[in-house]
């Protein structure tokens, strides 16, 4: 999926880093807490840029089952055509605790504390947004 | 500080109303309560009002009357009437003024609220991806607490029973039909592990309170409830909040948490010396999870609660005893000061079939809001 969705836009500039097992992108405060996303303008002041880990733990998911409102911009026309998708919280150990679409798995799938793995995913038919996936054992 | 007291109490009926704005829900409201407590509105000293999104509070003195009094808007998202409540009770408290109105009034379009992440200083990728929606914090919250305190969805039904029986017999509730435990568990789903019947909707409806002095109380020979203490709270760091691209790995305090000890610091008593209760309630989960926040039981003895009906108008300790937002619906800037309309009727021992048994002494409040904020106000008759 990665290989495929590296040929799309990013949804943002700067979310991930632009490598070959890309990143997100958060930052890291003078008192050293990591935050996500990296702040911009006046608050990226003092905080220096720091790539996150691609691997984390399940903290909580959820589905999205109806079509959000604007400013959504998902592929979907309306509530007709609207695929529900998987979101939570993963725990990157030791930096922060990142909100993010869940792919390649179904919510019966979903266990706390379970491996998780960064990915990028097609958002639509123009843009990539990013993602984590249960860990393949490999 | 001096004591303070409400005397008054107004409410239009939450649900939907097309022949009234927002804010003429709001000037009924404040009739009313002028009613209740025996006044004019030129006998008012002091007004702070809000809406989310029906405009400015203070435009109802084209209404009520131009007496000059001080109206001061009030804008603290789903805590504005825990706020508006805060401001006029210091304002009576600290003996600047012996007569004040707290007011909240709000119409909201159907559907899910759709917030601008430039508003919360978010980016726009954020609201973009669909990831900036209140009912995914609500139901990523309970996911988690589910799992780690054993509440099973059942508990989470029970709420939403109850909720529905209770509106019933609320005057001033939308949802006055009783839904069966089934019919909320297999009801469309909005956000595993939260379906249709344990949300709350974006709705209409205002209400008015009118606080005063005990000087005045007497003078007037009003029927008065006491405020024993009123304390908002916005969040600590670390905490996990509504609209969080990202939460800290360490454990953060919760602003429910926090405004709940200063008020039973202030009120000089403890959760066991409550005897009936509203709790924020946006969703099924949100009730659970506040119960444990508000101090009144630990994390997972929810289940054992709601199983054995202890939070039921006849139980240890009523919660939502008109139905909380589930059977009223949620006007931002109105909700939390109905639940202290509500507090108000108890302790009056107005309540009708929903009155709770053995004259309530003691009456808990408690509102939650975006950006992490929360009020407590607990009354005493």
């Amino acid at each position: 999926m990665t290989g495929h969705s590296t040929a799309l836009a990013p949804i943002a500039p700067g979310l991930w880093t632009q490598e070959q097992q890309p990143r997100l992108l958060g930052g890291k405060l003078a008192s050293g807490e990591i935050v996500f996303p990296m702040p911009q303008g006046e608050a990226a002041e003092g905080v220096e840029p720091y790539p996150l880990s691609r691997r984390g733990t399940l903290w909580s998911w959820t589905r999205q089952d109806f079509r959000p409102k604007s400013p959504y911009e998902g592929p979907s026309e309306g509530p007709h055509d609207f695929k529900p998708f998987l979101l939570g919280y993963v725990e990157l150990p030791g930096e922060v605790i990142v909100e993010s679409y869940i792919v390649d798995a179904t919510l019966a799938d979903l266990r706390l504390g379970m491996a998780m793995e960064f990915t990028l995913t097609p958002f639509d038919a123009t843009r990539a947004t990013f993602a984590f996936r249960p860990e393949t054992v490999s | 500080m001096n004591p303070v007291y409400i005397i008054g109490a107004g409410i239009h009926p939450f649900g939907r109303t097309d022949t009234r704005t927002g804010r003429e829900q709001g000037v009924f409201a404040v009739r009313q309560a002028l009613a209740d407590a025996g006044l004019e509105w030129a006998d008012l000293e002091c007004a702070y009002g809000g809406s989310a999104s029906s405009g400015s509070a203070d435009i109802m003195v084209n209404d009520l009357g131009l007496t000059s009094l001080p109206f001061i808007n009030v804008a603290n998202g789903c805590a504005t009437g825990g706020s508006a409540l805060a401001s006029a009770q210091w304002a009576v408290a600290s003996g600047a003024f012996d007569l004040a109105l707290a007011v909240g009034f709000d119409k909201h379009p159907r559907g899910a609220f759709n917030a601008s992440p430039a508003a919360y200083g978010l980016p726009e990728w954020y609201g973009q991806t669909g990831m900036m929606l209140t009912t995914q914090f609500f139901a990523l919250k309970i996911q988690r607490y589910m799992q780690l305190h054993g509440i099973t969805r059942r508990t989470l039904g029970l709420v939403a029973e109850k909720a529905f029986s209770n509106g019933v017999h609320a005057e001033h509730a939308w949802r006055r039909s009783a839904v069966d435990l089934e019919t909320i568990l297999e009801s469309q789903m909005i956000n595993d592990p939260l379906t249709k019947f344990m949300f709350c909707s974006p709705a209409e409806g205002g209400v008015a309170l009118i606080l005063a002095s005990e000087k005045k109380m007497r003078e007037l020979g009003a029927d008065g409830v006491r405020i024993a203490a009123v304390a908002v709270k916005t969040r600590p760091p670390d905490s996990f909040e509504v609209f969080q691209p990202a939460v800290s790995v360490n454990e953060g305090g919760k602003p429910t948490v926090l405004a709940s000890r200063k008020a039973y610091e202030l009120a000089g008593m403890g959760p066991e010396d409550i005897d009936v209760a509203q709790l924020q309630d946006t969703e099924s989960g949100a009730e659970i999870m506040h119960m444990a926040e508000n101090g009144f039981c630990k994390d997972g003895e929810q289940e054992q609660w709601l199983a054995e009906g202890r939070t039921r108008i006849d139980g240890k300790l009523p919660i939502n005893t008109d139905g909380g937002c589930l059977a009223c619906g949620e006007p931002i800037a109105a909700s939390g000061l109905r639940q202290v309309y509500e507090n108000t009727v108890q302790l009056r021992g107005r309540g009708g079939a929903r009155q709770v048994p053995g004259s309530p002494k003691t009456a808990y409040s408690h509102v939650y809001g975006a950006p992490g904020l929360s009020g407590v106000a607990i009354l005493q008759r």
